[in-house]
This record gives structure tokens, C-alpha cells and sequence, in this order.
């Protein structure tokens, strides 16, 4: 009869790789972690020189001008912000109406062909969209679709100098465009997984006491759903706020600012880097630029941050309900 | 429960005063009871009386989660198992377990068997091969696989899969061997086979198995064990439970009236 | 007018209007394909990968930047996919309940969707600038920042789909627990990590702004990671926005070749992945 494995030297050395193991996963899974620590503080060193210049006036003033070492980002944070809130107001309606037609309209057959083209449509690289932007849409937009714009709703006082100016096919209109076909694909992914986890007896009673579709999307499914789109569309907004390619194709690369029209060129954080970066001068230019960088991360970090909440309070709700 | 054996029978698993809890639930509550060494000890009562619970403790399942504790004496050919300085992983080859729901690992019905084997001992590899064949022998399962030893175990029928378990789990030649229902995903024919197969096996190891069939286990066992919310009702003979139980608890168990 | 057939009407609308943002998104992803086809099929040659970038004016191919890609993204690929893969495996199987565990998936996740162009900056503070020159090596580096987020999350989600008893199996043969993770629960969501790897490459490959700042380009034949090396993107954005006919045409094949080779990536990914799903 075998006596019982005792502990001791041999158990030990057993132990040996275990440890080994689990220890090795730990690192990578802290690497990871410090990873974001590490790019916030090394963001902040770089560009400390421009903090240190500029204090709050960074974000204030909109003179950027290299030659004279004078740096204010305005401009290129409302260029970021215009382009990303057209890109909502555009994506967001489309997304719906997508997520809608997945999962209450289409023929099950069609489903998942539907699904994943729209998903082809956000592994298509930027620069793709970039350069498609700039050397077809834009020309096509310049000749037909702003004019068309201009002669309408270019007509209605106020909202019209909204739509002035000559059309170039490019500028902050066409950039938030893009943008919007961009994020299309991932708020639309959101919201139809989130419309999917919705119960389907709350679905059933809706239409059990005769509601139609579109009244049990809205008035059931929505509000029941209500955290976990609101976190799609910020999962949206951070994706549209960092993106470069695409939007420095067909901004327009413009640093001065005096109109309100949306057909005029602009610049936003992300294209200011992507043109500025490679040939700045180190020292006060490169600070700056990478204070940029350090605002545009903070700002994305927080809204992805916010997504993230909304969204796994919608795990926890529907993981309870289930 | 007494420590007299008749005739030649030695208590391989012992428990003494034994507890346990889920988080503050008591799950099993002051068990006493032997398992006889080359018997068949089969475990009945309704769900939730804790039959697998008590199982589990005997390779030491239990240490793969945090809230569940073990108190007491539980005795391995009369050493503690429960104690800290107990190399669980060899414990565990010592006393294997065959699972409800056969779990073919994603590799070779070959890679499958000597999954064990390889990790335990160091075997050439025609001696690793006959390890292999004799393990699926008495499995009952040689016969049907013996020619596509490289398919994958997962390529199998659900009887099939399960018997490939059973091969894996008596491949490291362990002393105990736990079947935790081991038919009850099975169909009847599959089933029937099985119990011919623990009826084999009952000559090398020692088997104690938890069914919530009381035929299969009148059919299979030689001793059984009746729980109830945690307790052990009765324990003896199976013919004499079955035939003359001493408990009226077991009694109304086995005539039907709840459960 | 009648209730119900004002909201029979509403529902025929807001239907029709959904069945239009479905063609909307459609009418986008046909557009681009098409064009990228029409433009970048035409500027197909075999010159493209025997002949490198040429100055404007001169014809020439892709060859340098095709190779740069390639080895770019190969390695970064390899040094990233070890580093996420473990990670998952402490996320989904030592650290469910550390907090850790929880900061990473966390942190993870935010930096999954961080603008890449960040990455770029910070690979660029950290390496290019201390060290002084851009070179091949910082733009892997910046790559294998954008790999690791990705590979983790989905190794995390594969393994925690690997079902307990097949663990529990393992842990009854006396198994000790890396060897139950690498032997039998990895092995198991083999597939679903494999396709996590694919949708990183995929991601990687038409990645531009990190590779601004690190690697930058160059237009001869460069394999010497420790200076500027070739890529497509960076070149695609240089010749793109230039005033050459040549140099867009180029552009327009490089702009094909990376679509094609990300989409058959994605698709692949998906036809990989989908018989494991449906077990």
C-alpha cells in the first residue's frame, strides 16, 4: 500500500513551475495596467515645457503659430469637438435604425451577412476612409451635395451661415461625414447587443396588449435598454474623438478660425499631430504638440471611462433579470 | 457506525465527526462511515442531501473554491487527506473521479488517456502505449478506437466519451476511483454498459459511486449509503438496505414516498 | 384622423426608416469597396513588389513598404500576442476576483479603444526621442501596444468560455493549475484565441498615426529596424496628398492591397470562429 503523498522537498520542487506560472501571468496582466499610468505621466513630461509656457491659456487662446513659438490649442479642440458632435447627430439615428432592422425586421437568414457587413464597415482601416474622402467623396460632395445644401437649407436665416462659404468638398461638414460612417458600425453593434439581451417577455407582453414594432422598440425596449445605448453612443463619441487618418484627409488643415460655417476647413487635435508632428522643431513646438496629445487622451479617457460604467451596469441588470 | 468489520474487509476512506460548509450553509453534517477497500459503495438520496457534496471531498475537489471548508477527520488508508502539508495534486492520482457529464479533453483519444499518465510517471513510450491499451481494455472501449487512437476525443459518442473518461481516470492506476452519476447523461444502453464496467472494475480499485437511481445502485454496489440534508441515514450491506432498511427514513426513501 | 391608423402609419415609417439607415450604412461600405477595387485594382502590377517607392515623376512599386509592413507587423504580432495571451490567462484564471484582476480588465479596456496616435506619442516620448532617431523598432514597439489590448480581451473571453467541468476534469487527474490552463482549458479556446490574433493583425496592418511618429518611412529598401523603415500607410499618406498622378495611383494600389488583406483577415476570422460558437 502506497503511503500518502506527504508535502516536503519533492512537493516543492513540484510547486516550482507553478508558481513560476502564475507569477508570469501576473506581470503581464500589472504591465498592462501600469501601461495606461505610464503613457498619462510620460505624456506629462513631454510636454511639461508647454504647460509650463502656456498654463491654461493653451486652451483658451487660438493662435497657433510655430514660427513664433506662440501655441493655443482652440482651433484644433473645436475642430475635434464640431467633427465628433456631427458625427453623433448623424451616426446616432443611423445606428438605431440599424440595430432596429437587425433584430426586429430582418429575416433571421439575413441576419448575420447583414451584421457583419455593417462590422466590415469598422475594419476598414482610417486611411482608407481618409484617402476615399479626400480624393472621391470630397469632389462628389463639392459638386453636387453642397450647392444642393447651400440653395436649401443654406436659404434659412441664421441656420444658413451655417452652410456659407464656398464649397470646397472638404472642412468640418465633410470631416464629421466621415466620421459618422466610421462609428456607425460600433454604436450600431452596441445597441443591437444590448437590444438582443432585452427580455423577451417584456418584449411579449408590449405586444400582447397590441402594441406595434416601432411602439415596442421605443417605448419598452429603449427605456429598458436606456444606460447601455447612452453607452454605445459614448463608445462612439471616443472612437470619433481620437481618430486622425480620416479626419486629417478632409479637414481641410486650417489653423485660423472666423467663421461659424460648417463648409470652411479646420483642424482638429488629432490632425494638427499628424501634420505638425514629423517636421516640429524640439523644444516648445514638440511640447506642444504633445500637450495636445495629453488633452485629447485625458478627454477620450474619460468618456470611454464613462461608456465602461454605463455599460456594465447593463451586465449587472440584465445578468440579474435573467 | 461501529469500527468491526466482518470477514476480511479493511477501510480504505475513513470519516470521522466529519463537517462541511458552503459559506456559512452546513452542507454535511458529523459524518461517520468506511469504505471498504475492492467494494463498490454506492451513495443514494434526494437531491440536495449532499451525496456529491461528500464525493467531492474525497479527492479534495473542494480546494478549488475559497468559501467551501472541510472540518474533521477524513482518513486515507489511515492517513489525514485533510490536512495542509498533503500533496494534493498527488493525492488526486491516488483517487481519481469520472464526472456526470463525459468532459473528453480537446486532444487525441491517445492524448486523453495518457493525459494522467504523463504527468505522474515517467514511461518510455512503448510503455506509455500499453498503459494506453490496457486503460481502454478495461474500459470496455479498445475494441471500438483501438484504430483511430489520433481522432479527437471529442469525435466520440456520448456513451463512447464517457467510457473514455473512465479510461483516462484508471489509466494513472489509482487506488479509489469516484463516479459522480456517471450514467445520468447516458442512454440506457450506454448505461447498462457501464455498470457491467464498474461490475469489472470492483476487482482492481475501489469504487464509490453517488446515483440518484436506486436500482442502478441495488444493481452496481455491494454497500450503500443513504443521505438525507446532510447526514448519513444508514450505511450497510445493499442487499440488507434494500431488502430490510433499519431507519424508517431509508425506508420511505426507498418505497417511494418522497423524493 | 383615427388612432389606430396613425400609429399603424407611425410604424410603417419609423420601419421604412430603419430598412433606410440599413441601406445607408450598405450604400457607404459599397461606395468605398467599389472605388478602392476601381482604383486600386487598376494600379495592379507585378511592379508593385519588385519595385520600390519612387520619387514623383518616376515609376516604380511598393515593394520596400510592402516588406516593411510585413515585417513590421509580423513582429510585432510576435511580441505582443505572447504578453496578451498570459494576461488573459491571469484575467480569466487566477485573478477573477483579485483587484488586479479587475484594473486590468478595466485599463484594458479603455486603452482598446484609446486613439492610437496616443500610442504613437508615447512610444515616440519614451524610445524615439531619448534615443534620437525614429526607427523600425519604436514603430513595433508602438504596434505591439495596440496588439496586447486586443489579443487579452479576447483570450479573456474565450477561456472564460471553456466550460468548468472540462478544469474540474483536469484538476481530478492531479493536474496543478498551469498545467490544467496550458494543457487542456487554452487548447480548448484555441480557436477563439487564434481569432482574436487575426482581428489584431488585422487592426495593425492599416494602422498609420503610431507609425508617424516611430517608425516614419522611408523610400528605399530598408529591413534595418534601428532607422526608418517603409510601411504602406505612411506611405499611402505621403503619395496621397501629394499633387503626382503616380504617386496617387500608387497610393490607390497600397489602399487595396491593405483592404483586401484586412477584410480576408476579418472574414477568416469569422469563418474560424463560428464552428466553435455553434457547439
Amino acid at each position: 500500500m502506497t503511503p500518502m503523498p506527504q508535502g516536503g522537498l519533492r512537493a516543492a520542487a513540484r510547486a516550482l513551475p507553478e508558481w513560476l506560472f502564475h507569477n508570469l501571468t501576473r506581470f503581464f496582466a500589472g504591465v498592462t495596467f501600469l501601461l495606461l499610468l505610464g503613457i498619462i505621466v510620460s505624456l506629462f513630461i513631454g510636454a511639461w515645457p508647454s504647460i509650463k509656457t502656456f498654463g491654461l491659456q493653451f486652451i483658451t487662446s487660438s493662435e497657433w503659430n510655430p514660427p513664433m513659438d506662440r501655441y493655443g490649442a482652440l482651433i484644433a479642440i473645436y475642430g475635434t469637438l464640431i467633427t465628433s458632435l456631427i458625427a453623433l447627430i448623424i451616426a446616432v439615428p443611423v445606428s438605431f435604425g440599424i440595430a432596429l432592422f437587425l433584430t426586429e425586421l430582418s429575416p433571421v437568414w439575413l441576419r448575420r451577412p447583414l451584421g457583419t457587413a455593417i462590422e466590415l464597415l469598422a475594419a476598414i482601416p482610417s486611411i482608407v476612409y481618409g484617402m476615399w474622402g479626400l480624393l472621391v467623396f470630397g469632389p462628389v460632395f463639392a459638386e453636387h451635395v453642397q450647392p444642393a445644401l447651400q440653395s436649401t437649407l443654406g436659404q434659412i436665416p441664421f441656420f444658413g451661415n451655417l452652410l456659407a462659404g464656398p464649397p470646397l468638398g472638404i472642412g468640418l461638414l465633410s470631416a464629421g461625414i466621415i466620421l459618422a460612417i466610421m462609428i456607425i458600425p460600433f454604436i450600431a453593434a452596441v445597441m443591437r447587443d444590448v437590444f438582443e439581451v432585452a427580455p423577451t417577455l417584456l418584449k411579449e407582453s408590449a405586444y400582447g396588449l397590441g402594441a406595434t414594432t416601432s411602439e415596442v422598440v421605443w417605448k419598452v425596449v429603449l427605456p429598458y435598454t436606456r444606460v447601455g445605448v447612452v453607452g454605445g453612443i459614448m463608445l462612439g463619441l471616443g472612437r470619433a474623438l481620437g481618430e486622425t487618418m480620416a479626419v486629417t484627409f478632409v479637414i481641410g488643415n486650417s489653423s485660423s478660425l472666423d467663421t461659424v460655417s460648417l463648409f470652411a476647413p479646420g483642424n482638429s487635435i488629432t490632425s494638427v499631430l499628424a501634420n505638425e508632428f514629423a517636421e516640429a522643431s524640439p523644444g516648445l513646438h514638440t511640447a506642444a504638440l504633445i500637450e495636445l496629445g495629453l488633452l485629447l487622451f485625458l478627454i477620450t479617457l474619460f468618456v470611454l471611462a464613462l461608456s465602461k460604467v454605463m455599460l456594465a451596469r447593463v451586465a449587472k441588470n440584465t445578468g440579474a433579470s435573467t | 457506525m461501529s469500527d468491526s468489520k466482518p470477514d476480511n474487509l479493511t477501510a480504505q476512506i475513513k470519516a470521522r465527526n466529519f463537517n462541511f460548509y458552503y459559506g456559512k450553509s452546513h452542507a454535511l453534517k458529523n459524518i461517520n462511515l468506511d469504505i471498504y477497500k475492492g467494494k463498490v459503495t454506492a451513495f443514494i438520496g434526494p437531491s440536495g442531501c449532499g451525496k456529491s457534496t461528500l464525493l467531492r471531498v474525497f479527492n479534495r475537489m473542494y480546494d478549488l473554491y475559497p468559501e467551501q471548508r472541510a472540518e474533521g477527520e477524513l482518513l486515507l488508508d489511515g492517513r489525514n487527506m485533510l490536512g495542509r502539508d498533503v500533496d494534493v495534486n498527488m493525492l488526486r492520482a491516488k483517487v481519481g473521479m469520472v464526472f456526470q457529464k463525459p468532459t473528453p479533453f480537446p486532444m487525441s483519444i491517445y492524448d486523453n488517456v495518457a493525459f494522467g499518465v504523463r504527468m505522474h510517471e515517467r514511461l518510455s513510450r512503448a510503455e506509455l502505449d500499453d498503459r494506453v491499451e490496457w486503460a481502454l481494455n478495461r474500459a470496455a472501449l479498445w475494441g471500438e478506437v483501438k484504430d483511430v487512437l489520433n481522432r479527437s476525443g471529442l469525435s466520440l459518442s456520448g456513451g463512447q466519451q464517457q467510457r473514455l473518461c473512465i479510461a483516462r481516470g484508471i489509466a494513472v492506476k489509482p487506488e479509489v476511483l469516484l463516479l459522480d452519476e456517471p450514467t445520468s447523461a447516458l442512454d440506457p444502453i450506454s448505461t447498462a454498459r457501464i455498470e457491467e464496467l464498474i461490475h469489472d472494475l470492483r476487482e482492481e480499485f475501489t469504487i464509490a459511486i453517488v446515483t440518484h437511481n436506486m436500482q442502478q445502485a441495488a444493481r452496481v454496489s455491494d454497500y450503500t449509503a443513504y443521505m438525507y440534508l446532510g447526514e448519513l441515514i444508514e450505511f450497510g450491506v445493499t442487499d440488507q438496505i434494500f431488502i430490510k432498511p433499519q431507519n424508517k427514513k431509508t425506508e420511505d426513501y426507498i418505497t417511494g414516498r418522497f423524493g | 384622423m383615427n388612432l389606430h391608423l396613425k400609429r399603424k402609419i407611425i410604424n410603417q415609417l419609423a420601419l421604412a426608416l430603419s430598412m433606410t439607415a440599413m441601406l445607408f450604412g450598405l450604400f457607404w461600405l459599397g461606395w468605398i469597396l467599389f472605388t478602392v477595387i476601381k482604383a486600386g485594382g487598376g494600379a495592379l502590377s507585378i511592379a508593385l513588389f519588385t519595385e520600390m517607392t519612387p520619387p514623383p515623376g518616376t515609376a516604380g512599386g511598393l515593394a520596400n513598404a510592402i516588406a516593411g509592413s510585413l515585417l513590421m507587423v509580423g513582429l510585432a504580432t510576435a511580441i505582443g500576442t505572447p504578453m496578451g495571451v498570459l494576461a488573459g490567462v491571469y484575467l480569466a484564471e487566477y485573478g477573477k476576483r483579485s483587484w488586479l484582476g479587475s484594473a486590468t480588465r478595466f485599463v484594458n479596456d479603455l486603452l482598446l479603444s484609446a486613439p492610437s496616435i496616443v500610442i504613437g506619442l508615447f512610444v515616440y516620448t519614451v524610445y524615439v526621442a531619448p534615443i534620437g532617431n525614429f526607427s523600425g523598432w519604436a514603430g513595433v514597439f508602438a504596434l505591439a501596444l495596440i496588439v496586447i489590448p486586443v489579443v487579452l480581451r479576447t483570450t479573456e473571453n474565450m477561456l472564460v468560455l471553456v466550460p468548468n467541468s472540462l478544469r474540474e476534469a483536469a484538476f481530478a487527474l492531479g493536474a496543478q493549475r498551469w498545467q490544467v490552463v496550458m494543457l487542456v482549458t487554452v487548447r480548448a479556446a484555441r480557436a477563439g484565441i487564434v481569432t482574436g490574433v487575426l482581428l489584431a493583425v488585422a487592426r495593425i496592418a492599416g494602422e498609420t498615426a503610431p507609425l508617424l511618429f516611430t517608425a516614419l518611412s522611408n523610400q528605399f529598401w530598408s529591413v534595418d529596424l534601428s532607422k526608418p523603415v517603409a510601411n504602406l500607410p505612411v506611405t499611402i499618406f505621403k503619395f496621397a496628398m501629394s499633387p503626382f498622378q503616380d504617386w496617387q495611383a500608387l497610393a490607390w494600389a497600397a489602399v487595396f492591397l491593405i483592404t483586401l488583406g484586412v477584410l480576408a483577415l476579418n472574414i477568416l476570422a469569422r469563418v474560424l470562429f463560428r464552428p466553435a460558437k455553434q457547439r
